[in-house]
């Protein structure tokens, strides 16, 4: 049986295509894929989150605990910040990419949801010794993300005083609030590349929040947007997405995402192999790319090196629909993943030619002071 | 709910089949672009190509999704839609009509295709 969010019923009643994702019932597209991401990237967008996991941990050893299971500097996350980083595993390979949330007196943990259940085992396994106390809050929470260059400006006008300080939330702060007479707990983060919110606050309300966030502005300015449009807007700007360019067999420099490993915190799990990895540098790399030849490279397509040996694979790819062209991500040996370099992608056993390029594809547009 | 003419025929796969004097013309059905969502990509055949009932005869890709096309008779390409090579949008917008795919002389040769009442119950039995 899969499992649902509390907005189950109003996705269905929105016209929503549901399919299976990670265990849940979720809408993958209301009016369409490249609709929602055209009104993220112009306007702004709501997204049902409730699948992700959020795990509380507190008590006097809640830093020293996740210093240890992190790979990020979780002393440098002042209280009303947050901070994307990774869980690894003692080889270094990935268990799941996570965002933290310093609010006071605790933290919360941001898991994907297809990793829930493991994430939850890992950080048990990994507290003891520790004087801390976790809570799994991932029911007795909803989640919404207002994503898009709109998102400040029509939350500033919903209903309630306190949102009106919005403006001032810094990128990647986190406060508590009320909107609409409900207690919610906000922050200046998401995974689209545009400015946005995430709202977290207690599951009973998620109707009314959704319906009233969706009504915010003239009609039409919020578009309701499906695990579709998230997908190909996480992709434009490169953001890693677990089991295609992140998983437990890649480490966080074949990832490019070295700078979320602050070896010289202290000790952490897999600390050692990561310092081994990045003294040696890794051997394969993630690598964006465009096709020269025609076709759709997706997700697991072989590539080969222009001699036909097989390489590497294709960890996304799809038509990009803010850039208008088929644009992919691959692991690839490191010489291969240099700017210019050239390889083929395998598309239904058809060599197709394909050209390394910058990434990220987007340059996300997130509001800094 | 789904379009489902009933003067077509359909296959398994989801492509109808609509004869015109001793050709047929192909194209995917409605519940087939509404679950692929916008397409963007669409991949056809040479005219002379000849494909065995079966036998994958292009690729249609949305966003999200690549598919295979598959010949629902077999025999010799007469005709393709060149136009949706620019715009794919007639296929989710008129699969029926101008988002037709392409136009064979059959061999004879054809897959178990359903009438309209079979292919809804099909469609039916496969959301649940």
């Amino acid at each position: 049986m899969l499992k649902r969010t509390p907005l189950f019923e109003a996705h269905r009643a929105a016209g929503a295509r549901m399919v299976e994702f990670g265990g849940w019932e979720m809408p993958v597209q209301y009016s369409g894929i490249i609709e929602e991401h055209h009104a993220v990237r112009q306007g702004a967008g709501l997204f049902d989150i409730s699948h992700m996991g959020r795990f509380m941990v507190r008590g006097p050893h809640a830093m020293a605990f996740l210093q240890h299971v992190v790979t990020c500097d979780v002393s440098a996350i002042p209280i009303g910040q947050s901070s994307y980083g990774l869980l690894c595993k003692p080889d270094g390979g990935i268990v799941d990419d996570i965002f933290i949330y310093h609010v006071p007196d605790e933290f919360l943990v941001v898991v994907n949801a297809a990793n829930r259940d493991k994430d939850w085992a890992w950080l048990q396994e990994h507290a003891r010794g520790f004087d801390v106390e976790l809570e799994d809050r991932s029911e007795r929470w909803a989640m919404l993300a207002l994503q898009g260059p709109a998102a400040e400006a029509l939350l500033v006008n919903a209903e309630d005083a306190e949102t009106a300080e919005l403006g001032n939330l810094p990128f990647h702060g986190v406060a508590l609030t009320s909107m609409f007479g409900v207690n919610v707990l906000i922050a200046r983060t998401g995974y689209t590349g545009e400015d946005g919110f995430e709202l977290f606050f207690d599951a009973p309300h998620a109707e009314m929040l959704w319906t009233r966030l969706l009504a915010l502005g003239a009609p039409g300015s919020v578009k309701p947007c499906g695990l579709g449009a998230r997908d190909s807007l996480r992709f434009e700007p490169c953001l890693a997405l677990y089991g295609h360019e992140i998983s437990e067999t890649i480490n966080p420099y074949e990832a490019r995402l070295g700078w979320v490993v602050k070896l010289d915190k202290g000790d952490f799990v897999g600390r050692e192999a990561l310092a081994a990895i990045k003294a040696r540098g890794p051997a394969r790399r993630l690598a964006g790319f465009e096709m020269v030849g025609r076709g759709i490279a997706r997700s697991d397509y072989p590539v080969l090196a222009l001699s036909g040996e097989r390489v590497g694979h294709v960890t996304s790819g799809m038509p990009a629909p803010t850039l208008g062209k088929p644009l992919g991500i691959a692991l690839v040996p490191t010489p291969l993943s240099a700017e210019g370099s050239e390889f083929d992608v395998l598309i239904r056993e058809k060599p197709a030619r394909a050209r390394v390029i910058k990434m990220p594809f987007y340059k996300p547009r997130y509001k800094k002071a | 709910m789904s379009v489902i003419p009933a003067d077509l025929r359909y296959s398994k796969s989801d492509e109808w089949v609509r004869v015109e004097g001793d050709e047929v013309v192909i194209g995917i059905t409605d519940y087939a672009q509404e679950q692929l969502g916008d397409i963007v990509y669409v991949e056809l055949p040479q005219v002379g190509a000849t494909f065995a009932p079966g036998e994958s005869f292009g690729v249609i890709e949305s966003v999200k999704a690549s598919s295979d096309l598959y010949a629902p008779v077999g025999g010799e390409v007469t005709a393709v839609n060149s136009a949706l090579e620019s715009d794919q949008q007639p296929i989710n917008s008129d699969p029926y009509g101008a988002g037709w795919l392409i136009r064979m002389r059959p061999s004879g040769e054809e897959e178990e295709l359903m009438d309209a009442a079979a292919y809804a119950a099909y469609l039916e039995g496969r959301a649940h």
